[in-house]
């Protein structure tokens, strides 16, 4: 049970320079996260950078506080950082790693802290994040969260409501299942045929097989 | 119904179990690989789902402080106060069930990595230590030096739960001391992990008590040879 020793005892890193921070810029997040085991923090901010925005816009929009939201996100960056030794390059991305990460604490805060969550189908509150999220966002970003909109909006209603409110809302499927007034059996199936189906329409609509550009700044 | 627990692959990749469904779940992805499998393809999945969320944008600060706090821990092997305070233990069935959520997510770590022989022996003491950090009577006792908890059953038998002890270096090993009167008990080994350590606590810990942690050479000794770096609150 000893994964990368060397990150144990490791000395502090020499200062990189700026010119060597731009050379992670060509690395896949796969890439970033071998440096991060080995305690490289300059890729660990590199990783931040890439993946921090929307760590934070997901932990949002499920805690719907921003103290909590940032917690949500320093515990599950921290988790990474503390357990990239372990992280399995063909098991999963980087990216769906970290983003794991943060949603589970997410939703860990949401249910510990007994909020009531807000309706996530609130399309007022979707808007007005959407304005404030400003006009430098990056243009991937803008596509790919259309694309996942949409996709969402082919689903049957009652499996996009049992996904929507699961995932965005923190709702375990017991909770679900009283909320909605339907057997438990039957928020497992819309669960897993939502999902299923949703796999099938991103796949369809996969452009170039990846949600991230080589080049995010 | 045997195809019950397979449908939990979408619960579970949308964070939707609850915390003592997900450890069963975990058992059961241990032995199917067909859900590993679906599991790794639903996750990917709901982070396409991550990136449809909408949310303001993160302050600048926030960018600051994880990166501050990922190099504390690089430098200091041995933290010396509590780095998160207001996720300091609650009391009770709340702090159990906390905990038992952070096994989850350790072992769940694991088998998304793959390790599935160190997440089998790594589950085998977790689910000794779960049987604690689920008696919704055990006390949970704060440290006075390191990050985490101790949790202590009527019993006790108690666990420590360690969020930022790295893996001890080659050729060394942690030792747990249970410190009443003049000479501290020893109380078991463990090597650490580069994630939440969950070490259950050989011995019985009564009131009064101190539960302490030193690094010592592979094999353990009988008595310690170094300082402390994490010690309880007496119980």
């Amino acid at each position: 049970m000893s994964y990368a020793l060397d990150t144990v005892v490791a000395l502090p890193a020499p200062p990189i320079p700026w010119s060597m921070r731009k050379h992670l810029a060509h690395l896949s997040d796969e890439a970033l996260v071998a440096l991060v085991a080995r305690g490289d923090e300059t890729a660990f901010a590199e990783l931040y950078d890439r993946i921090g925005r929307v760590a934070y816009g997901l932990a949002y929009r499920v805690l719907r506080d921003d103290r909590l939201a940032e917690d949500a996100v320093q515990e599950g960056f921290l988790a990474a950082w503390r357990t990239a030794g372990a992280f399995r390059a063909e098991r999963a991305k980087a990216s769906t790693w970290v983003l794991t990460l943060v949603h589970r604490r997410a939703v860990d805060l949401v249910r510990r802290e007994e909020r009531r969550r807000a309706e996530p189908l609130d399309e007022s509150a979707r808007e007005a994040a959407a304005v404030e999220r400003g006009t430098d966002e990056a243009a991937w970003l803008r596509f790919e969260r259309e694309r996942v909109q949409a996709a969402l909006q082919q689903l049957p209603d009652a499996q996009r409501e049992a996904i929507e409110l699961a995932y965005y809302g923190g709702f375990s499927q017991a909770e679900l299942a009283e909320r909605l007034g339907v057997p438990l059996g039957t928020i497992k199936s819309r669960m897993f045929a939502g999902l299923a189906r949703l796999r099938e329409l991103l796949d369809d609509a996969e452009q170039e097989g990846s949600w991230r550009p080589e080049f995010t700044s | 119904m045997e195809t019950g627990i397979h449908e939990l692959t979408a619960a579970y990749a949308l964070d939707a179990l609850e915390a003592d469904e997900r450890l069963a779940f975990e058992e059961h992805l241990r032995d199917c690989e067909r859900c590993r499998d679906e599991l790794a393809s639903f996750l990917e999945v709901s982070s396409a789902l991550a990136v449809a969320a909408t949310g303001p944008e993160p302050r600048a600060e926030l960018r600051e402080r994880i990166l501050a706090e990922a190099g504390s821990e690089r430098q200091n092997v041995v933290p010396l106060q509590s780095r998160r305070p207001w996720l300091a233990p609650a009391m009770g069935v709340a702090a159990a069930v906390a905990a038992v959520v952070a096994i989850a997510l350790g072992v769940y770590a694991f088998s998304l990595s793959g390790d599935l022989d160190d997440a089998r022996s790594a589950l085998d003491r977790q689910e000794q230590a779960a049987a604690v950090l689920a008696d919704p009577s055990a006390q949970t006792v704060a440290l006075q030096s390191g990050d985490g908890r101790l949790v202590v059953g009527d019993d006790g038998q108690a666990v420590l739960v360690l969020d930022t002890v790295d893996p001890a270096p080659a050729g060394k090993t942690y030792a747990v001391w249970i410190v009443e009167g003049a000479a501290p008990k020893p109380a078991g080994l463990f090597d650490g992990t580069t994630g939440r350590d969950v070490v259950p606590v050989d011995g019985a810990v009564t009131p009064g008590a101190v539960v302490a942690v030193t690094l010592e050479r592979d094999g353990g000794v009988d008595v310690p040879t170094t300082q402390p770096f994490v010690a309880s609150q007496p119980v």
